[in-house]
């Protein structure tokens, strides 16, 4: 099986999707011609031609509520948000028109349409260029949110997006692109949205994450495990809706929760998680559920030992399990 | 300069006490032999006094807690030293409780048991008492108990409990070892497997209940128990009772029963018959010179047994408020140790709930049991004649190691002779 970078199952995952369905077309800025600036887009172009492959105005707003008009016509557009720092003037065409086409409509109108935007820190990206912004939507009822963390699960969740009938948001975290790489199979296969998956199996302390910080934990389980502390991930893969039979189930198999994710803590979506966990899971704690997350403080700093400070890594990872299976 | 102090030993066979309440915070001033706090122990509760006048410092066994004797409780400043209170932990950010107040640092975290830890302990009936916690400030963790859970199995005894060796000398390999509580250890954990099935209900054992149990095995185990029994003609108690319970009642406030008349038909019994008023130590019999009657007294939960002291100098009106006082105690908790020991025979009032027939289990380390069943009318053959009488039996359980059947004999016949002794116009 063909080992590829998480960027490189996006671009596959897009080409699958677009030669399968002639209605799945992308839409950005810089996604034509320049292949987008993560190379995401590569080769679309020159396949599918410059109808299914807009470079769109520097216009977030405009991008979504294009889509949205397209998609309510019958078409399956993907819009890129080139950083996802960028989606805020878009924020109202989503949470107001995307989210509610089909309840407004009773039925009669919906709204299939993907949203793909690189997020997260660690790039000296600065201010608006490394920010996570899913706890912006996590309460929006009628928004799928999507946050994969391996080759593999973006190719299959991509595809599970493009084929859904309402809007998903999918967000990629950007310094995953080139550094994660996995096996990807060639042939055509989904992942149901709405399903976390155990990537570890532990006893001792059960980790919760998506995104970069997933491999984070992932790591932090390796050095534990010399420790003689057994770890068990779960990657959610999809914050909204959560995977409450997996995140309940998890929980069970150690009775001590560590959520570890690089938005804020505040607000983040590691609050909904814990609150899900303390309610239905009260008695299978052996703990505090605990959150390890990034600071309550705009992120991020430019300056490299801020930066470095601001974001998590396996050892910050580590530490925190350590102090919970201890406890 | 902190002092520790220690649960004392309360009692001769005491191991252990439960710290019901602190009645001195930390911070507060303590004079020497003030008491410190409340505990009870078995069934008993005492107070622990201090040792020394100062300052309390730090309470180390939490209300709740269940201490080994010789346990640290709490620490003292000794007056004359610098008696500053310890400084609040900086780091600690949660607010301070009613138990954890200023001046402690690192409560131990023994007793802090989380959701899942109380949720195992109830369905598998675990004592978490009995569990080493392996956590954070020696926390027990969820970990801990399903690891004793698993141990617990695996001690199960397999052989099933039953019907092989006949001879009640017979140690069973499969009973499991209780040893006695004087000698400082406590009886092992019973590794006893029962399945739970729907709708069962489990119901977790107390403490006094644990040392009815422990005090009931030992003495059937250590004491070969033998049983006799005989009738007697009460008639004339019951006559006796009819007349004086009114009077007795107005003069006294309380009722006559029929328990004091049988305590003093036996306690006189007693002087004839020393033996019954005695205990074995192994290599000899103590005969006991004071007689002191315990009284079996139930309450709802539980099952007491006050004694009377010195019941022979009693008269049968000193008997009946003795027991009335006894009970009262009993019923509202507040039975001392002192009334709890030093019991040499015991009488048992089985005939209180309607039984005519017992066979009582000796109160351990006593040589014998003396239940009064029930008091029945029935026909019998008195004077050739069939009569209608007040009849009651008296069943004696002994230690055939100190008592034989002749001796058990005779002082039996002569508790039925003093008893049938009563007439309507006994002077009491």
């Amino acid at each position: 099986m063909p080992v590829i970078t998480y960027i490189d199952a996006v671009t596959q995952a897009l080409r699958e999707e677009m030669r399968r369905d002639r209605r799945v077309f992308v839409l950005g800025e810089d996604v034509g011609v320049r292949g987008g600036v993560f190379r995401a887009t590569n080769g679309l172009i020159d396949e599918f031609g410059e109808d299914r492959v807009l470079d769109t105005p520097l216009t977030e707003s405009a991008i979504v509520g294009v889509s949205i008009g397209s998609a309510a016509y019958g078409m399956r557009p993907v819009a890129e948000i080139q950083f996802a720092d960028f989606i805020m003037p878009a924020v109202n065409q989503i949470i107001s028109e995307a989210a509610r086409l089909r309840y407004r409509s009773n039925n009669d109108w919906h709204c299939p349409l993907v949203i793909r935007a690189p997020y997260g820190g660690g790039v000296h990206g600065a201010l608006y260029h490394s920010q996570s912004v899913e706890s912006i939507f996590m309460s929006v009822p009628g928004l799928k949110i999507v946050v994969p963390s391996t080759p593999y699960d973006v190719k299959g969740l991509l595809k599970s997006a493009i084929r859904d009938e309402d809007p998903v948001l999918f967000f990629e975290h950007k310094r995953c692109y080139r550094l994660i790489k996995g096996e990807v199979p060639e042939e055509d296969y989904t992942i149901p949205i709405g399903k976390a998956e155990v990537k570890r199996e532990g006893t001792d302390v059960t980790v919760i994450s998506y995104g970069l910080t997933l491999h984070f934990a992932l790591k932090a389980a390796e050095q534990l495990e010399k420790e003689g502390i057994s770890v068990h991930v779960l990657d959610l893969r999809t914050l909204r809706p959560l995977d409450k039979e997996a995140i309940l189930e998890a929980t069970a198999k150690t009775g001590k929760v560590l959520i570890v994710h690089e938005d804020n803590k505040t607000g983040g979506v590691g609050g909904e998680v814990s609150a899900l966990i303390t309610e239905e899971a009260f008695f299978e704690l052996d703990a505090p559920v605990r959150r390890l997350c990034g600071p309550d403080v705009p992120a991020m700093p430019y300056s490299p030992p801020l930066e470095k400070e601001y974001m998590l890594s396996p050892e910050k990872v580590a530490a925190a399990i350590r102090e919970l299976a201890e406890f | 300069m902190a002092t520790d102090v220690t649960m004392p030993q309360l009692g001769e066979s005491v191991t252990e006490g439960t710290i019901t309440r602190w009645l001195k915070k930390p911070g507060d001033r303590v004079a020497k032999y003030e008491p410190l706090c409340e505990v009870a122990t078995d069934k008993v509760n005492a107070e622990v006094p201090s040792t020394i006048s100062g300052t309390l410092l730090e309470i180390v066994a939490e209300e709740g807690a269940t201490v080994e004797v010789g346990q640290l409780i709490c620490r003292i400043e000794e007056e004359g030293g610098a008696a500053s209170p310890q400084p609040v932990d900086q780091g600690r950010e949660s607010s301070p409780s009613a138990s954890a107040s200023a001046g402690q640092e690192t409560p131990s975290m023994k007793r802090r048991y989380s959701p899942a830890v109380l949720r195992l302990a109830q369905e598998h009936g675990i004592d978490l008492e009995r569990i080493e916690g392996t956590g954070k400030g020696g926390r027990i963790t969820r970990k801990d108990v399903l690891q004793y859970i698993e141990g617990r199995k695996a001690a199960s005894p397999a052989s099933p409990r039953g019907d092989e060796s006949p001879a009640a000398a017979e140690k069973k390999p499969a009973v499991p070892e209780i040893q006695l509580p004087a000698a400082g250890t406590s009886a092992k954990r019973e590794g006893i497997s029962v399945s739970l099935e729907e709708g069962d209900q489990e119901v977790p054992v107390s403490s006094v209940r644990r040392t009815i149990a422990q005090r009931m095995v030992t003495s059937k185990h250590e004491a070969p128990h033998a049983w006799t029994m005989v009738e007697a003609d009460v008639t004339g108690l019951v006559q006796l009772r009819e007349r004086l319970k009114n009077d007795f009642k107005e003069r006294e406030g309380i009722s006559l029963t029929y328990l004091p008349f049988f305590i003093k038909a036996v306690v006189d019994s007693l002087k004839e018959f020393p033996y019954l008023n005695s205990v074995w130590a192994g290599d000899r019999i103590i005969l006991k010179k004071r007689i002191n009657i315990s009284i079996a007294v139930a309450t709802d939960d539980a099952l007491y047994v006050p004694v009377i002291h010195d019941a022979d100098e009693k008269s049968i009106g000193g008997l009946a408020k003795a027991i009335h006082r006894l009970a009262e105690k009993t019923r509202s908790g507040k039975l001392t140790l002192e009334d709890m020991q030093g019991g040499t025979f015991t009488v048992n009032n089985t005939g209180s709930f309607g039984s005519i027939l017992s066979q009582p289990i000796i109160n351990y380390p006593q040589a014998a049991i003396l239940s009064v069943e029930s008091i029945v009318k029935r026909p019998v053959i008195k004077d050739s004649m069939i009569a209608i009488r007040d009849m009651v039996h008296l069943c004696l359980s002994l230690d055939h190691r100190i008592l034989d059947g002749l001796m058990a004999g005779r002082f039996l016949q002569r508790v039925k002779e003093r008893v049938e002794a009563y007439g309507p116009d006994t002077q009491i």
